[in-house]
């Protein structure tokens, strides 16, 4: 049954986060866009709690459920986890991304503790998120130098110590993240993928959780970027960083099972946070929409949507488009998450969605600029920034050209062999 | 809660469609192109299939639940069939709908039990102008008001089967507002005119009219005194429309996709490149999201929301999105994409039409 409805409870926490964007977010966007390496304290402060008491439902939940406990209440029906995350992703990037990148809480880390960890792990793990009053940072370290797109190259290696039962990491990870919150500024932890065996490709990788304060892991100070500049991004660079065997993801000790997800593993937790990245992309293109709307209406521009195509103006028709372009990135984005709710695959869906929303905000903020002229150019006002904060939609999780070809592959059945 | 799958109505109504565009429309329809003339027994078949009963409530005669969702859907595989053959199949729906959604009980009761037929109606619509500046909210055929009558004076063009219609629903400008009039056949004044010469859609009949002081009584005017809210007919109109568009792209690029597979160049499928590759995916998404554009604004018709301002933007994108996924299509082709021979060329002329079809259409 064909049906656009979100839930009500969701609703009430897009208004409830809409608040926290106007009032802690919005606010501090200049400031922080100019003072690159603050950090957002307002904001993690304010959000710590709401993320805190949300993974503790969650969490305990699983547990009793795995320990058979609630079993008569078993529930039914889709899960609604990813839609309110991409609601919310959605409307805290409409009011400033970099801020909600900083969001407290597992992240990305997090998703692949979900996608592959065991249960003992999973609580283990992602207990620091649901407890404590200081936050607690999750992050995850896939990127090298030279391994971007083709992660399956990577060169950070992870050798088993048979005698102390530790695995030794070295190597170095850019582009992370959140790194130095997970590592550095709170009890938090990252998922590092490494190699047991350089000659295996893909089947040799495999994902580490390290845990923040590991002697042999320094941490970056922050990358200086384009935009979303209150982001934090590190590099890590591991010397024989030493980890617990079991810190391996998927390792069982009383199943006595090695890591058997590897690389796949890796690969899943992007079906969840491609659509979260297309969600962010569609947050920054809604906020410069509105406000190039509001500022041209100042100026007496607005659209008049009942005028045929042949009569409209060319600013007139410059909005219509970036409108357009907007719902169908966000359309994309309830496409790509509506098979997660019913328990179904969403490997395409979630490739086009991410293709399409990173290049659509894209032009629309940049378009934004040039709509607004000489006022759209200056630091006055926000559009610039959002025209920078944007590209990193085109890039992150996957760049577009990545996502196009799996895309690619997956319409026309084809393997990596078939089409490179 | 938000779902995207199909009901169990939909999808049988969906998968005989799939039948009739495979084994029916899509093996006539290139002759029927080349030869303006499509077999009466394919139309036939399209008819019986009742999507207009199963659309009109039982008070009526139908025997349906009217949703604009489960239409679109049904739109979106016949026009993946052919086109010209689905406005064909479906030209009362442009008197049909109209009545259900705007006409007065009178009106109704008098029209709808002709749909309920087991044979078509014939009975049309004429809405564009054959000029330039056509703007289906500021019409240049007038309707003045003379006592009790009404006075219409005007062109149209692009009027399907208007040569056998025994009622044409002319829309007019009556003081600046777009109303619609049932005028019968053989009216003094009315003249069907020579047949549109089209760039594509050549299997459709389709006709100018003159319409020269044609006068028709006032309770001829569909909704009565009060006259309609037009926005309310053109919304349904493009919201068909762009269903229908998305059916035409679909078949260009699904016909790509194959084609691209088989395709061999330099010992290997075409389809191995990414510059042939890239393209089809970006023509999936094209197609898949202009999909979820229909089916947003079909649902929220449903749900009796102002659509006006969401199917202005879903028709500005699906009028580029149906040309440029078909201008890919016949790309990825090369050659034989210009060659009569192969359907990609009549998808892309098909393609340019929906900038200027309003009206063609109707659920």
């Amino acid at each position: 049954m064909i049906d656009f409805t979100i839930p009500e409870k969701i609703e009430n926490q897009v208004k409830m986060t809409e608040m926290v964007a106007k009032q802690v977010m919005r606010p501090k966007s200049r400031y922080l866009d100019e003072h690159e390496h603050e950090r957002p304290d307002d904001f993690i402060n304010m959000m710590w709690p709401v993320v805190r008491e949300q993974n503790k439902a969650t969490l305990d939940r699983a547990i009793a459920r795995a320990n058979g406990e609630g079993g008569t209440k078993v529930k039914t029906g889709p899960s609604t986890t990813i839609l309110r995350l991409i609601m919310l992703v959605e409307m805290m990037s409409w009011g400033d991304t970099g801020q909600y990148l900083c969001i407290p809480g597992g992240g990305l880390g997090g998703f692949a503790v979900e996608a592959a960890g065991t249960p003992e792990q999973k609580e283990k793990f992602m207990r620091r998120f649901a407890e404590g009053d200081a936050p607690s940072f999750g992050a995850m370290a896939i990127t090298e130098p030279d391994a971007g797109s083709d992660n399956s190259s990577m060169r950070t290696t992870s050798v088993l110590d048979e005698e102390t039962n530790e695995w030794i990491l070295n190597g170095e990870k850019i582009f992370i993240t959140n790194g130095s919150l997970s590592l550095k500024e709170s009890d938090g932890f990252c998922v590092v993928w490494a190699t047991v065996d350089p000659n295996a490709g893909r089947k040799g990788i495999k994902s580490f959780v390290v845990e923040a304060d590991t002697p042999g892991v320094d941490v970056s100070p922050g990358m200086d970027k384009l935009g979303i500049r209150t982001s934090d991004t590190v590099v890590l660079s591991f010397s024989d960083a030493r980890i617990p065997y079991e810190n391996m993801l998927g390792y069982s000790k009383v199943e006595k099972k090695k890591a058997d997800k590897g690389f796949k593993g890796a690969m899943a937790t992007f079906d969840a946070s491609r659509p979260a990245v297309a969600a962010s992309a569609v947050g920054i293109a809604r906020a410069a929409l509105e406000m190039t709307k509001e500022l041209l209406a100042e100026e007496g521009i607005e659209v008049d949507y009942t005028k045929p195509k042949h009569q409209l103006t060319a600013v007139e028709r410059d909005i219509m488009e970036m409108e357009a372009q907007y719902k169908m990135a966000w359309l994309l984005t309830l496409r790509a998450v509506e098979p997660m709710m019913y328990g179904k695959g969403n490997r395409l869906e979630a490739s086009q969605n991410k293709a399409y929303a990173g290049t659509a905000v894209t032009k629309i903020t940049q378009k934004a600029v040039e709509l607004l002229g000489p006022l759209g150019y200056t630091r006055d006002i926000l559009i610039e920034k959002f025209m920078r904060d944007a590209k990193i939609n085109d890039i992150y999780e996957g760049t577009r050209q990545i996502n196009l070809l799996i895309v690619a592959r997956s319409i026309l059945g084809y393997s990596r062999r078939e089409l490179k | 809660m938000l779902n995207f799958q199909l009901d169990e109505e939909q999808q049988m109504l969906t998968d005989a469609i799939k039948r009739l565009a495979s084994e029916r429309m899509r093996k006539v329809f290139r002759d029927a192109e080349e030869e303006e003339k499509i077999p009466q027994a394919v139309i036939d078949a399209g008819w019986e299939m009742g999507l207009l009963p199963t659309a009109v409530p039982e008070e009526f005669g139908g025997f349906g639940e009217y949703s604009v969702v489960t239409q679109a859907l049904a739109v979106e595989e016949l026009a993946f069939g052919d086109l010209a053959i689905t406005a064909n199949i479906l030209y009362p729906n442009n008197v049909a709908i109209p009545v259900m959604v705007a006409g007065t009980d009178a009106q109704k009761e008098a029209h709808l039990p002709l749909f309920m037929e087991p044979k078509q109606p014939n009975v049309t619509a004429a809405l564009t102008e054959p000029h330039i500046q056509y703007d289906p909210r500021g019409l240049k055929t007038t309707a003045v008001l003379d006592g009790d009558h009404y006075v219409i004076n005007g062109s149209k063009s692009v009027v399907p089967l208007a040569e056998t219609a025994e009622t044409i629903l002319v829309y007019a400008n009556e003081e600046g507002k777009t109303q619609a009039f049932f005028v019968p056949a053989g009216t003094e004044g009315l003249t069907v005119g020579d047949k549109d010469k089209l760039m594509g859609l050549r299997a459709l009949p389709t006709n100018q009219i003159k319409l020269e002081n044609v006068r028709i009584p006032a309770e001829n005017k569909l909704g009565g005194d009060a006259g309609i809210d037009f926005n309310l007919i053109l919304n349904h109109s493009r919201i068909a429309l762009g269903a229908a568009a998305v059916g035409v792209a679909r078949a260009g690029y699904e016909y790509a996709v194959e084609y691209a597979k088989q395709r061999i160049q330099f010992d290997e499928p075409i389809a191995h490149r990414q510059s042939i590759a890239f393209m089809l995916a970006e023509m999936s998404m094209d197609v898949d999201g202009a999909r979820m554009l229909v089916w947003e604004a079909a649902w929220k018709m449903d749900n009796g929301e102002d659509v006006t301002q969401d199917v202005a933007i879903m028709k500005h994108f699906i009028d580029d999105m149906v040309m440029r996924v078909s201008d890919q299509a016949l790309q990825v082709l090369g050659g034989y994409g210009y060659i009569r021979e192969y359907p990609v060329e009549l998808w892309f002329r098909n393609a340019r039409g929906f900038a200027t079809f309003d009206g063609l259409l109707m659920i």
